[in-house]
Parts: structure tokens; sequence; C-alpha cells
């Protein structure tokens, strides 16, 4: 059982958890993740760790409440627990000093990147942040990365705040501004680590993207989480999650995580259900058009 | 009973294990085998001819004292036999079920020579039973305190065999297990139907009740190494974290939706509950009125099939490269599986699984293989016949070839000494490492094995680390 010290929405539906972990604490590194469950009829899901605290024992991670699980997760508070934390699992980020290192981070992931912008920054690279979100509701840590990076760009799809497009429309802006980049470390939705591997790979800019299949154990015992990397399968719970981006099958990775599509859509129409006797229509609305 | 001679004895049948029908059993997930009755057990009992020299105990790698708890059967004292089997074996009933006795203890019956051999795992299973549900499990004397401290890694039959003799031996034992619930194998691997969980449970349950302590989530090597075990206080580790790492056929097509190694199959089921989905959370890929095709021929082959139909596939294949009689499964499931409506394709190779263009696996290419010269495993070697490949439409797919060694402990501990498959090498007699005070046993050593050979060597192990504190070599 682990203790929740905070819990508070970054954004609609997105919720930062600062928990009692100390073991994790003192040992995770940027780029590993844990697996969590909520209670006995729980799935088990990986969650990268966003940061941590070693002398208050603790570990933050930042859920986006998608399918039941998840939603669940979500609605845990300040005191509740989680009854499973496992970790810290999969390889640390390879962090050195590049020269001039970007991360870009899209939807959950621009607060998923935080870690390793501080781990790039830390290494003495000149830390550039690429944050991208659909609107400005959603835009995350803006206040927190403008403290740790040299430059910060946040970029919205419909243009509400910041830079109007797409991450890599700002990474090939800067790239075509001449900005020498040695390093690009990409987290988020697929389609987005797909289009700024194929941006970077025409100018040989080393790009890492941190996968997030499906998991079941994450330590190597089910092979649920492979990957196709270099035409080579991986288990991305042990030899992941970061991987070179222009290696990555995304094609793969894309139709994998597809897997369960059905079924998780069927738990949630229940789980909704359920909530319908306990709460409002108004908030049953609310979670079936989100 | 009156006391019958050596001939009446020989002439008493082996009494049959009363079952679930297999058309009502493979729809649902109870126990398959509902174990005997009182009078079905003390009339099996009678058929030991109670050997001056009972060569069977030689064939079980904990030394269960046989002859000895059959004697106790026989005389309806179902309680004392169920403490002497308790003496040599920490998870009875857990055995009673999975063990392959045919191949071990039963093997040795001399009552096998010219008639059956004698129930021994059928009373094993019936005696822990009977025990556990009358006046619970009860649990043996514990040696006074050594002060000693030994972490064990994995919790699965070998780290709870080796717990259950060092906490009796008055040694401090803490269980370090990676996943959310305490038996390793028992509980991810093998079905419900096979071995109730809530077994398991009772028996890791009397571990507790003689100290054992258990630490879930625990991934040793990544949440604590093997040195700072050492540096949290404890003067011996026993590693015994299985073989963890599933083997895929490196065949074109493996990584289509729907395609699961046995590992992935079996613990979305059994750990996860998958076969409750929606009730509970995860699931798995849904059977129902499906084609579904298991890849290999042993044990866990067997569970995964058995499990696909009960969760409604319409057809499930073994499909084997050799002939049945290569067959690694033990008979019981092979004949369980057959009963439930499972086929067996023998003597065929996968060469290619295919897909659709959402990436979900639609069929498979196989090969016709026959039998050509023994190999390396003195098991004839399968050869493909030119121009035999068909095709096979299936839904979902389970590779159960095995698992190699898990990298975890190996990365994170490079000064123990590893095969080059990354097995730890150990002095089979004692089970020592090349680490000073680190034991290792089970399948990361042997390789993919029994749960009951698994337990042998924790027992070994347990033996060579009760010397190693009390000859005060720990650190």
């Amino acid at each position: 059982m682990n203790k929740i010290i905070t819990a508070e929405f970054l954004a609609t539906d997105i919720k930062r958890f600062v928990i009692e972990a100390p073991k994790i604490a003192a040992k995770r590194k940027a780029g590993q993740f844990v697996i969590v469950r909520t209670d006995q009829t729980g799935e088990r899901i990986p969650l990268t760790i966003a940061d941590s605290n070693i002398e208050q024992g603790t570990i933050t991670i930042i859920v986006q409440g998608i399918g039941k699980t998840t939603k669940a997760i979500n609605q845990l508070n300040t005191g509740d627990f989680f009854l499973d934390v496992v970790g810290p699992l999969g390889k640390p980020s390879h962090i050195e000093n590049f020269g001039t290192a970007i991360s870009i981070g899209g939807g959950v992931g621009a607060a998923i990147a935080f870690p390793t912008a501080v781990a790039l920054k830390e290494a003495g690279n000149h830390t550039i942040v690429i944050n991208g979100a659909r609107t400005k509701d959603l835009v995350l840590l803006e206040t927190e990365l403008k403290e740790v990076a040299d430059e910060v760009y946040i970029t919205t799809d419909d243009g509400s705040y910041g830079y109007h497009g797409f991450v890599t429309q700002k990474l090939q802006e800067l790239i075509e501004s001449g900005t020498k980049i040695d390093f690009v470390l990409s987290i988020g939705p697929i389609p987005m680590m797909r289009a700024v591997a194929n941006t970077t790979k025409p100018y040989g800019i080393k790009t890492v993207v941190s996968l997030n299949p499906v998991m079941v154990d994450g330590t190597g015992m089910c092979g649920g989480c492979r990957a196709t990397i270099d035409n080579k399968t991986v288990f991305v719970c042990v030899d992941g999650p970061e991987f070179d981006a222009h290696l990555v099958d995304f094609d793969l990775l894309t139709k994998r995580n597809r897997t369960y599509n059905q079924s998780e859509k069927a738990a949630l129409e229940k789980h909704l259900c359920n909530y319908d006797k306990v709460f409002s229509d108004a908030l049953v609305e609310e979670l079936v058009n989100q | 009973m009156p006391v019958l001679t050596k001939k009446e004895r020989m002439q008493i049948p082996r009494q049959p294990m009363p079952e679930q029908a297999p058309l009502e059993r493979n729809k649902n997930f109870l126990e398959v085998n509902l174990g005997f009755t009182e009078e079905l057990a003390r009339m099996e009992a009678q058929r030991c001819l109670q050997c001056p020299k009972p060569v069977c105990v030689e064939g079980c790698p904990v030394g269960v004292q046989i002859r000895d708890f059959i004697k106790l059967v026989g005389e309806g004292d179902f309680l004392g036999a169920a403490a002497i089997i308790k003496e040599d074996n920490a998870l009875p009933a857990v055995c009673g079920r999975v063990c392959p006795q045919e191949e071990q203890c039963e093997a040795r019956c001399v009552m096998s020579a010219k008639h059956d051999a004698v129930a021994i795992g059928r009373l094993e299973r019936f005696v822990s039973d009977y025990e556990r549900e009358k006046i619970g499990i009860r649990t043996p004397q514990v040696k006074p305190k050594t002060g000693k401290k030994v972490a064990i890694v994995g919790s699965g039959p070998a780290g709870l065999s080796c717990a259950g003799d060092l906490i009796q031996l008055g040694h401090d034992v803490t269980v370090f297990e990676a996943l959310h619930e305490i038996g390793g194998v028992l509980i991810y691997g093998i079905p419900e139907f096979r071995l109730p969980k809530n077994i398991v449970k009772a028996e890791v349950d009397a571990l507790k009740t003689l100290g054992v302590e258990f630490q879930t989530n625990a991934v040793i090597g990544l949440t604590d190494t093997i040195d700072e075990l050492f540096e949290n206080g404890y003067h011996a580790v026993f590693i015994a974290v299985g073989a963890g790492l599933p083997y895929f056929m490196n065949i074109p097509g493996e990584n289509f939706n729907g395609v699961y190694s046995a590992n992935e199959f079996l613990t979305r089921v059994n750990l996860m509950k998958a076969y409750k989905f929606p009730e509970y959370d995860t699931p798995v890929f849904d059977c129902k009125n499906k084609n579904v095709a298991i890849f290999g021929g042993g044990n866990t082959a067997m569970d995964a099939v058995r499990t696909a139909k009960r969760l409604g596939a319409k057809n499930a294949y073994i499909m084997y490269r050799r002939s049945e009689k290569e067959m690694p499964a033990r008979l019981e499931e092979v004949h369980h599986a057959k009963q439930e409506g499972v086929e067996f394709v023998f003597l065929t190779n996968p060469l290619e699984f295919l897909g659709d263009e959402n990436g979900w696996l639609r069929g498979v290419k196989v090969q016709k293989m026959e039998l050509g010269e023994p190999d390396a495993s003195g098991r004839r070697r399968p050869v493909p016949i030119p121009n035999s490949e068909y095709r096979t439409d299936l839904d979902m797919a389970v590779v159960a070839i095995g698992n190699g060694s898990n990298p975890i402990i190996q990365k994170t501990t490079p000064d123990i000494s590893y095969n080059k498959w990354g097995n730890i090498l150990v002095d089979e007699a004692t089970m020592k490492t090349s680490k000073q005070g680190v034991f290792a046993g089970g399948d990361i050593v042997s390789g993919g094995a029994t749960v009951i050979l698994a337990m042998g060597a924790g027992r070994t192990a347990a033996k060579a680390i009760n010397n190693y504190l009390t000859n005060s070599e720990a650190r």
C-alpha cells in the first residue's frame, strides 16, 4: 500500500500524484517507470516516474484518464492509497552532455518529459523544451519547465496559446534557423513521436523516443510489450523504454497498442454505468463526453 | 480394515481419481480433479506393500517418507499422515496436484513392475486437503532463533520450499516477489482448474504463520540489488527467480495482435483473472468461437490450450513439431486435454504467421515434419517434408516453447557467474554461486523444469545455507 501525499489535476483529466515510495524515490533515474494497481480487481498500469523526492521518500506520477482503470485512478485523492506500486522498472535514460538537447513532449508526455529535461540540463546541455498541447487548457508544467530549461516553446494545435501548430513545426523552424541540435528526446502520442523521428532523420540528429506499449508484469516475464527496433524484436520493459527513434517500427507499435481497444471500450462503458448509480447525471455526461 | 496379505493388496486395482465430466469442465475454471474420498484413499493405501526399503522415496526430490504416511492413511489416521508429509514438503497440497509422480515416486513403486503404481500423488493430495479442510494447516515447531537473516528472491516453488526449511531451522526469512501476489508460477502460470489459487494461498499462509515474511512488488536487481540486501543486514541470499523470459520462435508475423507467449496468456488469465473480465479489469483475447493454436508440447502448452477451450474457443489445437510420443507434457494433462475436445496436430511446424492489414493474426503457414535421427535430447529430430506446407486459419496463437533466463539480476549483479544462456552457475551439491553468501536454485539454474524439482533445489539450498550460517562463514 502506497499513500497518496498529494493529488491534483493539472488539466482536464490529467492528474498529478505524489506517492509515498521511499525505495523507488531513492533508486529511480530519469526515464524509468513504475507499475501501479489501485485495487484487487485492477489492471497493472505502467507509468513513467515524473519526479522524486528522496528526503520525503516520494515519487510523482502523472495520469491521463483515458480507459476505465486510468479514470478510476484519477478518482483517487490525497490520503487515499495505491494498492501496489512496483519499480523502478526499465533502463534509465542515457544522459550526457550532448551540447544542445531538445526535449519534446506532447499531451501528458509534456509532463513525463520533465525529469529528462532536468537531467539533460544537469548534465550541462543547452536545454530546449518544446511542449505541445491540443489547446491552452491542456498546457502542462509551463512554469516548472521555464525554471529548468534554457528555452521553452509551448505549441497549441488550435493556436489558443503560444505557437500555433504542432511541435514538429516548431522543431523544423529551429533546425532551419540554424540552431545546432545534438540530441532530441520525444515523449507523447505515437503519431507525434513518429513525426519527430521523421523531422530529425534527414538531418541525422540523434533522436530518442520513450515507448509505452501494453504491459503486464514489466519485468520481461510476459513479452506482451514487444516492439520491433531495427527489425529485431525487443521487450520494451527490460530493453527500453527508450529507443533510437529512427529504428522504431511505429506502424507495428500503433497496431499492437490497439489490441484491447474493444475490451477497453466495453469496460469503460460498464464503469460509467456503475458510476451512474453513485454520481449525478451531469458527471456521467461529462465523463462520456471526454 | 482387516490386515491384508501381500497378494490381496496386489489384487486391489489402482483407484481412479473422481473428476468433473469433460464436457462440463471445459466450460468452467473449477478444479478438474475432485480428490479421493476417505474410502478411496484407504482402499488405495491398502495397495502399498510397505516395502522394507521404500525405493519410492528415492524418486522424490524432497524425500517425503512415502511408505510411512501411506501406512497411516491405510489406518485412517489422515492427520498423522499429513504431519509426516510436512516434515519434508512445505507445499503438499500443491505437489499432490502438480508433481509428475509418474516419473518420480510412482515410477519407482515396486507395484508398477506388474501392476499399476500406488497412487502416491493422489494420496498426498488427499491427506493435505483433509488436514486443511478439517482442522486447518498445522505448522511444525520452529527452532530457537539464530539471529541470522536470509533473503529469498522469488516466491515460486524453489523459494517457498527453501523458506519453509530455513524458518524451521530458526533463521529469519524474507521472501521478495516482483509481482503483487505470492506463489510465482503457481499463481501466474498454472491455471485455477489444475491448482486452485486458494490452496496456494493456504500453504503460503502456513509459511506466514511460521514467521516467513513476504515482500511483494520487490524486483530484486532494481528495487534493491543483491549487494544492497547484504547491506540491509541479510547474511545469505537465495536466488530463485525462475525462468522468466519467454522464447519466441523468430518466425515472420510473430508480433501480430493475437500472438501471445504462454506466459502472457496465462498471466492475464490466472494472475490478473481475465477470465472474469470485465469484473476484473485486465482483458485477454476473446476466444469465443475462435480458432486457437498453441505451439509446443509441454505442460504449459496443455495449460494454455485447455484455458483457451474454457474461454470458448471453437477449435483449440496443439501444434507440435514432433510426434505424440516425444511430447514432454504429463500423460494426465494430455489425456485431460483430449477429453475436453482439444485437437492435437503432430509433426507440424509453423513457418510464418499471417495477418491482416490492421495487424491482427488471421492464420499460420505450417509445414509437415517426419522424425529423423535422435538429437542431443535423445528424442528423434523432426525433419521437414518437402512441399508439405499448408495454411490453417487462426485468430489467436500461443507460443509455449519454453523460457530463457530473466536478465534483471544478471545486469545488476555481474559478479555472479552465468552460463551463455544467462543461467546461474552453481555447485550442484550446495547450490552455491560464485558470489559469497549467494545461493541459487530452480529454473534460473536448471532452465525450465518442474515445480517439484525446483522445490528439491530449494531444500538442497536450505541445507547448504544453514551450514553456511551456522559454520559462521557468513560475513
